[in-house]
């Protein structure tokens, strides 16, 4: 089985793909991602990778083809390489950030603490090139004018898959920052709107008094085979 | 559909045998007994040959897995004769190495202690494999659980090989690590009314899994990379370096650590920070790819903290020993090795081999849980083989659906949905195709319950460190690592150095450690941190040229002060 396996992969040849990596021409397999296209065509990656897998962002690319110029988006991990595919990552943008202590940003009623933050936001004419930017298919300029108005739960309800990768900056006309903007919501909202429950503080504080303190120790200077009754003895709570 | 037709007929088996699954229900937990010969017959860790002992260094004897005894005893990548320490670019109290969630917490802690700081990252703030920890963080923070139950869990679901004090910190501080992240304005999924939404876990006696959807370390780390430059503005207190590793740990006269040799990756410049204390947070080391495995790691994983903190005298504990995740992904060949989420088998999915049947319970430890796939597909002959030669078993993520209803793969795993989706596999509907992957580094730097190492002034915190989850981590206890030690080593640095009086700089365990090295017979060894894997493809090179990463072809020393190219 395994063998008349490896003989059909030798005869299926493997198609090679014209691709340009900053206007250069290179050859690579079918099938590569951008990211190991690059790295088969000889270059070894310093700037613009990351995590590999589509979480961090740093893999920003900007891809056209020699016969259709519209400019696309991707994240160089995630994406495979297409024929006449021309090439440029995107690994860093110059984008401002607002500077602001997380302890004075307390919203109040009637305060929009993302206008006061980002006054660029009332610049937005609605051209959407930030949502056709996004790699992860964030509905981006909609975040953006809930930003606008103030309305922090649905800015982190529709931006909670931002990888910050700064494309959306990258592309608006008005150098608007969707994503800082969508990160100091998200932070507002976790730190101030939605409360650290009172099962953690009690639990906290439980801590701190030192009411475990007795059998842990106890625990730790347990011999082992106490230990793993207890361990194997130890009652296990149903998944939710 | 995407899978290949060679495939299909497995997957449709998957399918028939659903309802007989949901009926039964998820089968039997291994007996402890069965559960230890499985393990040694089956897990990577027990593969004598792909072990050597280290001859030199402080666990000189002991073994240690090949990519990593070969960073380990590798040649320093200065001349120490060549370098001017003298000429200090950076004078700080705490300089941070790494800036994931274990350097980017310690950090932050270390100048709320009034310390100044610099970190050094090697990539950019936050590339670390904290950004791709997708399932959550344990916190004993509801009223069945308790710090004792979670202490059992970690040092039963590590075999009772940990360090006592370290589980203990890890326990006990769960629930403030919880509370902080959130003060910080990290977004956990809560319940409508507000308490944490709490999933259970591998190994894990109660719900305790604090998530963010299945970006939860994402989550984390944006969070704290924000903070971070937010207080870089705020008063300059913490300042940073991207793209600048460190290549070598400073030393002064007395055997205290004070600062380390950092090299900008693109001018290839060396940068000397001298610093009272210095708290290793450099992560993990999957893109040595031990036994040849593919990973889960981020781009930088490379050991290269254990590699500079065992060259100033640090003992590494349960270097031995790597968790191999029982999920990474099979199939497609673009995605292999990368994560799929234990959070998948949390929520209901069930891991189901060739002909749809149930062979493991999918919450097993995560040692276990591997072990069974790679018998179930090397022994038992009932894995699934994909186009390009690959073993796999079925995650069956559809059924997650059928427990709990429609929509709650998207709503609770949306990173996974989008993941696949880009090779248009829709996981609400199929199956995924999965192997064990180099995940996680189990031991580490020897660290004590404040992160202190045995050297003064070295801390340590996150994956680098050891002894923590003893051979085998829980889900969750990693991004809890993090945060538990780093605020930790923050906290106990910035004490330190309140009293700690610096002497000379010195390179001289450098050159002891060369002579050693000459002495063991060793000096042919490559370079050593790594700082990236080479994955270029190296055909018709101009000869002589050695490129970034490369750990085989050692070139001797040069006219540069720092080896490279």
């Amino acid at each position: 089985m395994a063998e008349t396996k490896i003989e059909e992969k030798a005869e299926k040849k493997i198609r090679m793909l014209n691709i340009y990596i900053m206007g250069k021409h290179y050859e690579a397999p079918e099938g590569l991602t951008i990211q190991t296209a690059l790295e088969h065509c000889g270059y070894n990656i310093v700037r613009g990778c990351g995590c590999r897998a589509g979480f961090c962002g740093a893999c920003a690319t900007i891809y056209s083809f020699t016969h259709d110029p519209t400019i696309s988006y991707a994240l160089a991990c995630q994406k495979e390489i297409e024929q006449n595919m021309v090439i440029l990552q995107m690994p860093f943008f110059p984008s401002t950030e607002a500077l602001y202590n997380l302890e004075d940003l307390e919203p109040k009623e009637g305060e929009n603490k993302l206008l006061e933050l980002y006054p660029d936001l009332l610049t937005c004419f609605g051209c959407n090139n930030c949502t056709k930017t996004c790699p992860q298919d964030l509905l981006v300029m909609d975040f953006v004018s809930d930003a606008l108005r103030g309305d922090y739960e649905k800015v982190h309800e529709k931006s909670f898959d931002c990888v910050l990768c700064g494309l959306c900056a990258a592309r608006c006309p008005q150098g608007i920052q969707p994503y800082n903007i969508a990160l100091a919501a998200r932070r507002l909202r976790g730190s101030y709107l939605t409360p650290v429950p009172q099962h953690n503080l009690d639990r906290v504080k439980e801590i701190e008094e030192g009411k475990f303190d007795a059998e842990l120790e106890a625990l730790k200077k347990s011999d082992g085979a106490e230990l793993r009754r207890r361990y194997a003895e130890r009652e296990i709570e149903p998944a939710l | 559909m995407a899978y290949p037709a060679s495939m299909e007929e497995s997957k449709r088996k998957v399918e028939e045998t659903r309802p007989r699954r949901l009926e039964k229900g998820p089968c039997a937990r291994i007996p402890e007994a069965e559960r230890e010969e499985l393990v040694s017959k089956f897990h990577p860790d027990y593969r004598k040959e792909q072990f050597r002992e280290l001859r030199l260094g402080p666990n000189k004897g002991r073994p240690a897995p090949l990519e990593i005894a070969d960073v380990l005893e590798g040649n320093s990548r200065i001349d120490p004769d060549k370098v001017d320490i003298e000429n200090i670019d950076y004078e700080v109290d705490v300089l941070v190495i790494g800036c994931g969630g274990a350097g980017g917490s310690a950090a932050l802690l270390a100048e709320e202690n009034g310390a100044s700081v610099l970190i050094a990252s090697k990539l950019r703030l936050g590339d670390a494999n904290t950004i791709g920890a997708q399932a959550g963080t344990q916190g004993c923070d509801r009223a069945n659980d308790s710090p004792i139950m979670h202490y059992l869990d970690i040092v039963g679901g590590g075999h009772f090989t940990n360090n006592p004090e370290l589980a203990e910190a890890l326990a006990k501080d769960s629930p403030d690590v919880i509370r902080w992240l959130e003060s910080l304005g990290v977004n956990w999924d809560k319940e409508p009314d507000n308490s944490y939404h709490e999933l259970s876990g591998g190994g894990a006696s109660r719900r305790r899994m604090h998530s963010c959807r299945d970006y939860t370390g994402l989550e984390e780390m944006r969070v704290i990379r924000d903070e971070i430059r937010q207080r870089n503005w705020h008063g300059k207190k913490i300042d940073w370096l991207e793209f600048e590793p460190a290549i070598e740990l400073l030393m002064d006269g007395k055997g205290q650590v004070a600062g380390a040799i950092l090299m900008n990756l693109e001018t290839k410049r060396m940068t000397i920070v001298r610093a009272k204390a210095v708290i290793m947070a450099t992560g993990g080391l999957g893109r040595t790819h031990i036994q040849g495995f593919p990973t889960t790691n981020h781009y930088g994983a490379t050991a290269d903290g254990l590699v500079l903190a065992y060259r100033v005298g640090c003992r590494l504990v349960d270097i031995d020993t790597m968790q191999y995740h029982p999920t990474g992904a099979a199939f497609p060949p673009q995605v292999l090795g990368l994560l799929v989420t234990e959070k998948v088998r949390t929520l209901g999915a069930e891991i189901v081999n060739c002909d749809g049947e149930q062979f493991v319970h999918p919450l097993e430890a995560r040692d276990t849980e591997a072990s069974a796939e790679i018998r179930e597909c090397k022994e038992r002959g009932k894995g699934v083989a994909t186009p390009t030669g690959e073993l796999g078993c079925w995650l069956d993520s559809p059924m997650i659906e059928i427990k709990r209803g429609e929509g709650t793969i998207r709503r609770e795993l949306p990173a996974m949905v989008r993941q696949f989706s880009r090779f248009n596999i829709d996981i609400t509907k199929e199956p995924i195709l999965v192997y064990p992957t180099l995940h996680y580094q189990n031991g580490g730097i020897m660290i004590e319950a404040d992160a202190s190492t045995p050297v003064p002034g070295l801390f340590a915190a996150g994956e680098c460190e050891g002894g923590v989850h003893g051979r085998n981590r829980l889900i969750g206890n990693s991004t809890l690592d993090l945060f538990v030690f780093g605020r930790r080593a923050g906290r106990a640095a910035a004490k330190w150095v309140k009293e700690v009086k610096l002497g000379k700089l010195t390179l001289e365990h450098v050159r002891k450690w060369q002579r050693e090295l000459k002495e063991a017979g060793l000096e042919s060894m490559p370079v050593s941190p790594m700082l990236l894997p080479n994955y270029a493809n190296q055909e018709k090179p101009v000869p002589g040229f050695q490129p970034l990463g490369q750990i085989s072809g050692y070139t001797p020393f040069g006219d540069r002060a720092v080896r490279w190219i």
